[in-house]
């Protein structure tokens, strides 16, 4: 099968992985669920994943570490969440400071 | 949105009711983002969508198309977007009790909608009026899956027109979405611990690892923090992560 064919393959089964783990929820006695280390784990999986994601998608280039465009723009990022700013702001922010950076050379 | 609420407006609607809708607007900006970023990423207008429309939750499917554009394989694109899931299992049983009886296509669409503004809009009722509950997870959720789909649709059409990603700077934009997204949920110490340990090990495994597991891997901080310690609140944020 072709890479395009694997990639539906795998956004359909994304898609019933997770429609089954919301099911589950609704379904299970809450006592299954209940032990305060499973909600733990539960909570830190969403910022662990997230925060991986974002420092990979900052600082590398296929399988090195990159310090580029990228950096000045999530730093921009950063103030601006720090400065409570929309979440399409900030986007379109770093978006608009790599953009710029790169238009004048800098990788 | 004073101006929304004038006399004619929403301010006929009961405050539940005005919650989930303006919720559910403020959720079209992220889909806009995303349906630009999964273009980027390499999925075409229907991949798109149908990751929309099928995993509609916000966090799993920003993790789905960030492994694909970090060229990571569809596995590890599944497992993350798995992973972030998981949260919404837990929504569930914290709802089951609000919600029932729900069967058949309720039963599905209910399901579907479980998600972080659905839960959140619902849990911010008074908790001794269940129809105020209840109205505010459905009217949310179905308003988010209706504004959300659309926008991504709107992003995504966007997207094949942009040419270059990394011209437009949409991988930064990406790596700033990612931040977005995190930020609510990063002000705990011990949360601010896992993000720090979670980035480095991912960065460690960078150079030795297949493209994508290195954040799956993240997983395990999540695990390793989460085995001991004080109890903590799986709280819902009213951002789509």
């Amino acid at each position: 099968m072709s890479s395009y064919a694997w990639l539906w393959v795998a956004i359909v089964a994304a898609g019933v992985v997770s429609w089954l783990t919301k099911a589950t929820g609704h379904l299970v006695p809450e006592r299954w669920l209940e032990h305060p280390r499973v909600h733990r784990i539960a909570s830190y999986m969403t910022v662990a994943l997230l925060f991986a994601l974002f420092a990979v998608q900052s600082f590398t280039s296929g399988r090195a570490l990159a310090f580029d465009a990228r950096a000045a723009a999530v730093a921009v990022a950063a103030v601006l969440l720090w400065r409570r700013a929309p979440f399409i702001v900030v986007v379109v922010a770093a978006a608009g400071v790599a953009a710029a950076l790169r238009a004048l050379g800098w990788t | 949105m004073a101006r929304l609420t004038g006399r004619s407006g929403l301010s006929r609607l009961s405050p539940v009711r005005q919650q989930a809708l303006s919720v559910s607007l403020a959720t079209g900006a992220y889909g806009l983002s995303l349906g630009a970023l999964a273009v980027a990423a390499g999925l075409d207008f229907w991949q798109t969508m149908a990751l929309s429309l099928i995993v509609f939750s916000g966090g799993s499917q920003f993790a789905f198309v960030g492994v694909i554009g970090a060229a990571g394989s569809p596995w590890a694109a599944l497992g993350t977007s798995a992973l972030l899931g998981v949260r919404n299992g837990f929504y569930g049983v914290t709802l089951a009790p609000i919600l029932r009886p729900m069967r058949g296509w309720r039963f599905v669409w209910g399901s579907q909608v479980t998600i972080d503004e659905s839960t959140a809009v619902a849990l911010a009722q008074p908790e001794n009026d269940a129809d105020a509950r209840r109205t505010g997870f459905w009217w949310t959720g179905v308003g988010v899956f209706v504004a959300w789909n659309l926008l991504v649709g709107v992003g995504a059409i966007a997207g094949q027109y942009i040419g270059e990603p990394q011209a437009w700077g949409l991988d930064a934009a990406a790596a700033a979405a990612f931040l977005g997204l995190v930020w609510p949920r990063l002000a705990p110490r011990r949360a601010q611990a896992v993000a720090a340990a979670a980035a480095v090990l991912a960065l460690a495994l960078t150079p030795v690892l297949p493209a994508g597991l290195p954040i799956l891997a993240a997983a395990l901080v999540a695990v390793g923090a989460g085995w001991g310690g004080p109890p903590v609140d799986l709280d819902p944020t009213e951002a789509p992560v």
